[in-house]
């Protein structure tokens, strides 16, 4: 396997400046360029690793970029792997906040973002709204939904406390299901 | 002392960004809008829009965004930047080195499944937050609201099209001729 660091910083850097739209549009890219072109790591490998970074906490594009850099080449690599994944994006925002200092009494752009940002509140609807195929829907987790709603945007309480007490409910939950195991064992 | 504000707030978004980009929202909106105040209601949704034109997670977009604008200089972008994917390092590295008792370990298999209405409802609070008066001028804001929603969720619409289309509408609409 011949891969160096410039040549590892070049593939996540051409990997991040096509991933327009959220981390998951990444993985086929991934795939395309480490799997199928370089060869770096087999399918089953890289099935592995996606399932990890989506069950980490974390942006999922990064934390695909470090794993992979690290299985590659160590800690050193996973720091230039994610560095690479991130550095497009990093200089094109900071050009457009550039602009946007300058720019921001410009009325054109004024009326394009008047209506562009009741667009993206829908933009943010449709993905809550798709979130709740992925669980059970019954009573408890519909009140769930809504009080976590409701904490957040009503009562103004940091999201920090609501995941900390999910952790530390679903840790409880744990206990008892082990709990009830040994019970019956 | 400015930076260290920054790398704070941002390296607290990071730990606690749980199911992706989204699910950051309203955390990030409660900390750079509500707490610091380091922009406003419209500029956040604003970089909500860039954020889905432009390469890379919106979590490390509105850091830079944030840290650039807080500062006015690019070490302020990269403090920011580089605060909200540190914690992501720690966790996927420890994870590295642990990995087979992360695979057998049906705690964090829980906590992943457990945590998701939880999640749901951290993007919906998202969203509601941003239903206000700064981002909702008139009936016409309404209107391109629910075009938008149907035509995300029915008809599966790229965000990117969207986003364009709102943008030309919104030109035709208010640009004073």
């Amino acid at each position: 396997m011949k891969n160096t660091y410039i040549d590892l910083f070049l593939i996540f850097a051409k990997i991040g400046a096509f991933t327009i739209g959220g981390g998951y549009a990444m993985i086929p890219l991934i795939e395309a360029e480490l799997v199928n072109r370089k060869k770096w790591i087999n399918k089953e490998e890289f099935a592995d690793i996606i399932a990890i970074s989506q069950s980490a906490p974390g942006l999922i594009a990064v934390n695909v970029s470090i794993f992979l850099g690290y299985r590659l080449k160590g800690v050193k690599g996973s720091i230039t792997a994610t560095l690479g994944s991130v550095l497009p994006s990093f200089l094109i925002i900071l050009a457009i906040a550039m602009l946007f200092k300058d720019y921001s009494e410009n009325p054109a752009i004024n009326a394009m973002f008047k209506g562009i940002r009741p667009v993206v509140v829908a933009l943010i609807a449709v993905p809550a709204v798709n979130m709740l195929k992925t669980f059970d829907l019954n009573y408890l987790s519909i009140i769930i939904v809504i009080v976590t709603i409701l904490l957040i945007s009503v009562a103004g309480i940091s999201p920090v406390y609501v995941i900390l007490a999910a952790i530390a409910v679903s840790v409880a939950h744990s206990v008892a299901l082990t709990a009830k195991k040994r019970k019956r064992q | 002392m400015i930076y260290l504000e920054l790398f704070l707030t941002f390296f607290i978004i990071g730990i606690f960004n749980f199911g992706g980009g989204y699910s950051m929202m309203s955390l990030i909106h409660n900390e750079i809008v509500v707490n610091h105040q380091w922009i406003s209601h419209q500029e956040f949704t604003d970089i909500v829009a860039i954020s889905q034109m432009t390469p890379g997670p919106i979590g490390i977009n509105s850091a830079t965004y944030v840290g650039y604008m807080a500062t006015g200089n690019v070490f302020g972008a990269a403090v920011a930047s580089l605060a909200v994917i540190l914690p992501s390092f720690i966790i996927v590295l420890t994870i590295c080195k642990l990995i087979e008792k992360f695979r057998q370990s049906t705690w964090l298999a829980n906590l992943m499944k457990d945590i998701r209405p939880v999640v749901a409802g951290m993007i919906g609070a998202a969203a509601v937050l941003l239903m206000n008066g700064e981002n909702f001028i008139d009936w016409k804001s309404c209107l391109l609201f629910a075009a938008a929603f149907i035509a995300g969720k029915f008809f599966k619409v790229n965000p990117i099209i969207t986003i364009i289309a709102g943008g030309l509408t919104g030109f035709l609409l208010y640009y004073p001729l």
